[in-house]
């Protein structure tokens, strides 16, 4: 009788803590991928509130270019842009690519946030909207062209869930809105999905990949699905991204609508993306 | 509010005292976490760290989420949580413990008492036996405990690339602080 009364005591004492019950927190899902973009593609992820993020986009030239241009090393698309969190939901961004001289910005908020714990939400939902201008001089300038043609928009839903610390996987159905196309049997409204995801290879070291799917009969001929494969590689405050692309552009209406690279033809870019963070604003303790 | 106002009822009532046979808690049990190294100063707070005591035998538990610690910079949270303390495998730090000699200890109002306080200490997957001082300040108002103590990050199987090892100490000075209430 008196061992099974200690019996009982120490197994109350063992669950102290179990009296307070269960912490009353609400627990998101974070770094689903290592930063903003899986490669091309925005990911879940945002930039975080406060948090300036300054990227640096390069493509070489296709690798089927040979050894004249040196497999591509001899050319260069490039985007500079900044992306900048106003909270942990909301996040903005402009950039500058050389691919048809085009600026462009972007909106992006989270609509839901996976989370565990007081409030369970097994995905998260994110809206995209992001805007190009192109500013190459006009072909024609003897007719009278209008500034909207140098216009597109873009309209994403990027719908993910990390499944495990090492496992994320999303889908983006997106319409890309061109306001000028170049022939008639284009067409100016877009449709895609794209499909992407990441395996963690170790703590700082991630292999993505994206695929986007074109719905048939939108685009141009010769236009092909973009697939990209590449690596995370975390270094501090850096991310630097290293990839193979058949996409020459690195936003959306580019790598979306007008990729021209066949990856069976080895039409492929070697390319990189840095991103280097600084906090702007300190989040209160 | 009911329940906030119960609580406050029982707080003036059980500090006209402390009273031996009663537990104590609180869910605001503050720990801050300060990594100096020649490089940086790494600084973290977490406000919500569950605390609970039984002053009959002077055992008492403590627990902290891993991913409620906020630091001044989101990038260095992202990688407490992701390289380090990894803790979607590991989300809790919990300290197990007793008062050394607590039968021995009368406590008195308005008086701080140095104690010994020795325990198990999990974290990262890792259990170690732990011991620190700790002082229990009695006030007419309530009772709180503050700790400090170092903790030497490679006993918990924490590794600290060569890369980084300018910018993380290996012993990181921890801060505890709690204001415990009755429990009913």
């Amino acid at each position: 009788m008196a061992a099974a009364d200690g019996q009982v005591i120490a197994q109350k004492e063992q669950d102290l803590l179990s009296l307070l019950g269960r912490e009353e927190t609400t627990e998101y899902a974070a770094a689903s991928f290592k930063t903003d973009h899986v490669i091309n593609l925005h990911s879940l992820e945002n930039t975080a509130a406060g948090v300036l993020d300054i990227k640096i986009s390069h493509r070489f030239g296709f690798l089927s270019e040979g050894l004249y241009q040196l497999f591509g090393l001899d050319q260069a698309t490039i985007r500079i842009g900044a992306d900048y969190g106003i909270t942990d939901r909301l996040s903005i961004g402009v950039g500058r690519s050389s691919y048809e001289k085009s600026y462009d910005g972007f909106i992006k908020y989270k609509i839901l946030r996976q989370s565990t714990g007081l409030r369970t939400m097994p995905i998260t939902i994110a809206v995209l909207g992001t805007t190009c201008i192109e500013t190459l001089h006009w072909a024609h300038p003897e007719r009278n062209n209008l500034f909207s043609s140098r216009m597109y928009h873009v309209a994403q839903l990027i719908i993910g869930r990390k499944f495990s610390n090492g496992f994320s996987l999303q889908i983006s159905p997106t319409l890309v809105h061109r306001n000028l196309v170049e022939t008639a049997s284009e067409k100016n409204d877009v449709l895609a999905c794209g499909f992407a995801g990441r395996i963690k290879l170790n703590k700082r070291l991630s292999l993505n990949a994206e695929y986007i799917y074109l719905l048939p009969d939108q685009v141009a001929a010769g236009v092909h699905n973009s697939l990209s494969l590449g690596f995370d590689i975390e270094t501090g405050g850096h991310v630097f991204q290293l990839h193979f692309t058949n996409s020459t552009s690195m936003i959306e209406r580019g790598f979306i609508a007008e990729t021209v690279g066949d990856w069976g033809k080895g039409d492929i870019h070697l390319g990189f993306n840095i991103s280097r963070v600084f906090t702007i604003v300190k989040p209160k303790t | 509010m009911k329940k906030h106002f119960f609580l406050i009822i029982l707080f003036i009532g059980g500090f006209t005292g402390f009273s031996f046979g009663q537990k104590y808690f609180s869910k605001t049990g503050r720990v801050h976490i300060v990594s100096e190294a020649p490089v940086e100063k790494i600084e973290a707070d977490n406000n919500n760290g569950y605390v609970i005591f039984d002053a009959a035998s002077g055992r008492f538990e403590f627990s902290v989420l891993i991913k409620g610690f906020t630091f001044q910079k989101a990038l260095m949270q992202e990688h407490f949580n992701e390289n380090y303390m990894e803790s979607d495998d590991y989300p809790k730090a919990v300290y197990k413990g007793s008062i050394a000699d607590w039968s021995t200890i009368h406590l008195m109002n308005d008086h701080v008492f140095q104690v010994n306080v020795e325990g198990q200490l999990t974290m990262h997957g890792v259990t170690k036996p732990f011991k620190c001082p700790a002082s229990i300040i009695m006030k007419s108002g309530g009772v709180s405990a503050t700790s400090s103590f170092d903790i030497a990050i490679a006993d918990f199987n924490i590794q600290i690339p060569k890369v980084v090892k300018d910018n993380i100490s290996k012993n990181v000075k921890v801060d505890v602080k709690v204001d415990l209430l009755p429990m009913k």
